[in-house]
């Protein structure tokens, strides 16, 4: 072949890749780059259609794939569960739900992705999502700026709703679940040294490791390790063994349950005979599979007991279980609520106007099956929180502590 | 730090470095023989581990009444073939046509089957992007010696990475077939004048490198029970490091590179959480500076 023709099919194939790679949505390695066929809806429509004024699009953003892939099919099968419910009794003032589903794949590029394609493209009026902090905080302005109101059912960083007045969320936040840990920790189980390991690179752990040593420390106790791990980190061992050499009687672990599973497998290793706390990042029936007995006896601070007997609980729990095979965890609860939450707002604002909506929100006193929920000026409930114990390779519910 | 801490963080390292070593084992025979940096080497330790994983899942469904033991030994078969096959795979389908090509081909085709690897096995329904709990087959059981901690699965780790060390030893230098890789990775075409088969030798090479990916991979699901498909990367890259810090072709090598490194980041973790991440990089910049050929690797001259 000459060396010009070379030439020119290698300056096409340069031009084609800068092409490619320019009008690609932000990709980022090793995270697969943001296609549209990642997420199970229908992909979007390069001139998209109006749809019918019948139909009110509700948004649903959660990590359907990647390090908490069970939150996000919880989150997803609660909200389809409400809209489900709402669609059965006539829908939304004569108008069906439908929910629209994007994959934010625990990463915050991908988040901030999905976001927008619900909104520009899916044309969704209002947003419930997502589940992970790190991921809610790069999606939190595109809703702020584009008027759309949003309700995270289950971030609990305190930074997510101060990033503007259409930003909600569904449950407590950080500042009171690391205290309410750090009671428990005081009060119940009589600890007075005690350890935190988290991810560097998540903010919900490393907030909520803040809280809980700040409000340990107010109680009395001493903090005698506060490690940090890198994502996606394996091996535990180092930190653990630092950890160890000053003797905690409890390890404070606020990662998600696929490190936690690790973490107490490992520290269980090295010797260590204390007490397990965590964060509502335990949730999930993966834990115990990763974990196996070194989590048996761990406690965690969770939004939501299927043994609650309160009547709306008990209903939910029962229906989730008729319809998806399986008992409801906190984030489904959550999701459930946070999708009512919203579809009872648009209901009350009587239009899909984002501000009347919000509005509605803000407004709102709702009964839902992790609490009342109150909206105090931040836009966060008033909350109670219950702690769960992992007994038997269950959760069995251990306390409610009220805010 | 007191010396209890001091050797129990030195333990935690030999283990880490035992998998790095295996690893490392690996990416140093096949670049000794074909001059070429395999990055899917990390994919092919997920294959090895994904293999063990649905193998053991069925055998532990079928029946408990296998002993442990046994079904270590079975399972680790299973990973040794799977991560062979897969190799000696890579190497007809990727490697070989651009055998004579330019070698940053063979590079760039490296990554592209590594990437193919791991979003193929994200994509496949029965396995999804997602992590899997591995199942435990040796139960992990702790014991206290002069105050340090070995676990059973950290000793399983070490030694076996010491027997299949010794048995590559063995191979590479006392059997027929060893001294045939050790000419090609001298010189290729004076070695096809002496009548050795270059591509049977090269298939050999992958076998082998890939049946030590495939082992340090059901370690690595054993030590660590958290697979997915992206679990080979990190890994992979350290062990690359390794393998350069001991001397890429150099299989002692290898082997120093991997146990060096392991036992650095533990420290480096133990003395600041995060820096332990970066010490593996820091390492590779440093060794290109101060010694390219790494600790064991023999200065590279250009013959004119």
């Amino acid at each position: 072949m000459r060396n010009s023709s070379k030439a020119f099919i290698v300056l096409v194939l340069v031009l084609g890749l800068l092409a490619s790679v320019v009008g690609c949505a932000a990709p980022s390695t090793p995270t697969p780059t943001a296609t549209p066929t990642a997420s199970p809806t229908a992909s979007p429509t390069p001139t998209p259609t109006q749809p019918p004024a019948k139909d009110i699009i509700v948004g649903v953003v959660a990590p359907l794939t990647g390090e908490a892939a069970t939150f996000g099919k919880s989150t997803q099968e609660g909200a389809e569960l409400a809209a489900l419910e709402w669609n059965a009794k006539g829908g939304i003032n004569g108008s069906t739900i439908v929910l629209k589903i994007a994959d934010d794949k625990g990463d915050p590029t991908e988040g901030a992705a999905g976001y927008t394609r619900l909104i520009d493209q899916e044309k969704a009026v209002a947003i419930v999502g997502t589940v992970m902090s790190k991921v809610t905080l790069a999606g939190a302005p595109i809703c702020q700026t584009k008027k759309i109101p949003m309700i995270s059912p289950t971030s609990t960083n305190a930074a997510v709703t101060q990033v503007g007045d259409f930003i909600f969320r569904a449950c407590f936040i950080d500042p009171f679940q690391g205290t309410v840990g750090a009671k428990f920790a005081w009060d119940n189980l009589k600890v007075t040294k005690a350890a935190c390991i988290f991810d560097v690179g998540n903010d919900y752990t490393k907030g909520l490791s803040e809280m809980f040593r700040d409000g340990f420390t107010k109680l009395g106790g001493t903090i005698v390790g506060f490690e940090a791990h890198p994502t996606g980190a394996t091996d535990f061992n180092a930190q653990l063994t630092k950890i160890l050499a000053s003797n905690p009687e409890l390890i404070y672990i606020s990662d998600y349950y696929s490190d936690v599973g690790l973490i107490t497998k490992q520290a269980r290793a090295l010797g260590y005979k204390g007490f397990f706390l965590g964060g509502d990042g335990w949730d999930s029936p993966e834990l115990v599979k990763i974990g196996g007995d070194a989590v048996e006896g761990g406690f965690f601070t969770n939004h939501f007991s299927k043994d609650d007997t309160r009547p709306e609980v008990q209903a939910f729990v029962k229906d989730y279980t008729a319809k998806f095979g399986a008992a409801p965890d906190a984030l489904a609860a959550l999701a459930y609520d946070a999708a009512n939450l919203m579809f009872d707002a648009i209901k009350r604002a009587g239009s899909t106007d984002g501000a009347k909506i919000r509005d509605a929100m803000a407004a709102a006193n709702f009964k839902a099956v992790s609490g009342t929920i109150k909206f105090d000026a931040n836009r966060n409930p008033i909350k109670a929180a219950v702690i769960i114990e992992i007994k038997g390779g269950q959760q069995a519910y251990k306390a409610t502590v009220e805010p | 730090m007191d010396l209890t801490t001091f050797f129990q963080q030195l333990v935690n390292g030999l283990q880490l470095g035992a998998i790095y070593a295996l690893i490392a084992l690996g990416y140093t025979m096949v670049y000794g023989i074909i001059k070429l940096i395999n990055f899917a080497h990390g994919d092919f330790l997920m294959v090895g581990a994904y293999a063990v994983y649905f193998f053991a899942t069925f055998i532990m469904a079928l029946t408990n009444t296998v002993s442990p033991i046994i079904l270590f030994i079975l399972c680790l078969i299973v990973s040794l073939a799977a991560g062979a096959l897969i190799a000696e795979l890579s190497n007809r389908l990727a490697y070989k046509p651009l055998r004579y090509r330019p070698r940053l081909s063979a590079l760039i085709t490296a990554v592209g089957v590594s990437m193919f690897l791991e979003y193929f096995f994200a994509s496949l329904p029965f396995i999804g992007p997602s992590f899997r709990a591995f199942p435990d087959i040796i139960k992990p059981v702790s014991y206290l010696v002069g105050g340090v901690y070995l676990n059973n699965i950290q000793l399983l780790d070490i030694g076996l990475a010491l027997v299949l060390m010794i048995l590559l030893f063995f191979i590479v230098n006392r059997t027929m077939t060893g001294k045939a890789m050790r000419a090609v990775s001298q010189d290729k075409d004076a070695a096809r004048l002496m009548g050795i088969n270059i591509e049977r030798t090269i298939t050999f090479t992958f076998l082998i490198g890939g049946a030590l990916a495939g082992a340090a991979g059901i370690l690595m699901a054993m030590t660590y029970p958290r697979i997915f498909p992206y679990m080979g990367i990190l890994p992979g890259l350290k062990a690359f490091v390794a393998a350069v810090l001991g001397g890429i072709g150099s299989i002692p090598g290898a082997m120093l590179g991997g146990f060096l490194l392991g036992v650095a980041e533990i420290y480096a973790t133990s003395y600041n959480s995060l820096l332990g991440e970066g010490i593996a990089f820091a390492i590779l910049i440093l060794v290109l500076l101060f010694r390219p050929q790494g600790l064991l690797g023999e200065k590279q001259s250009e013959k004119v």
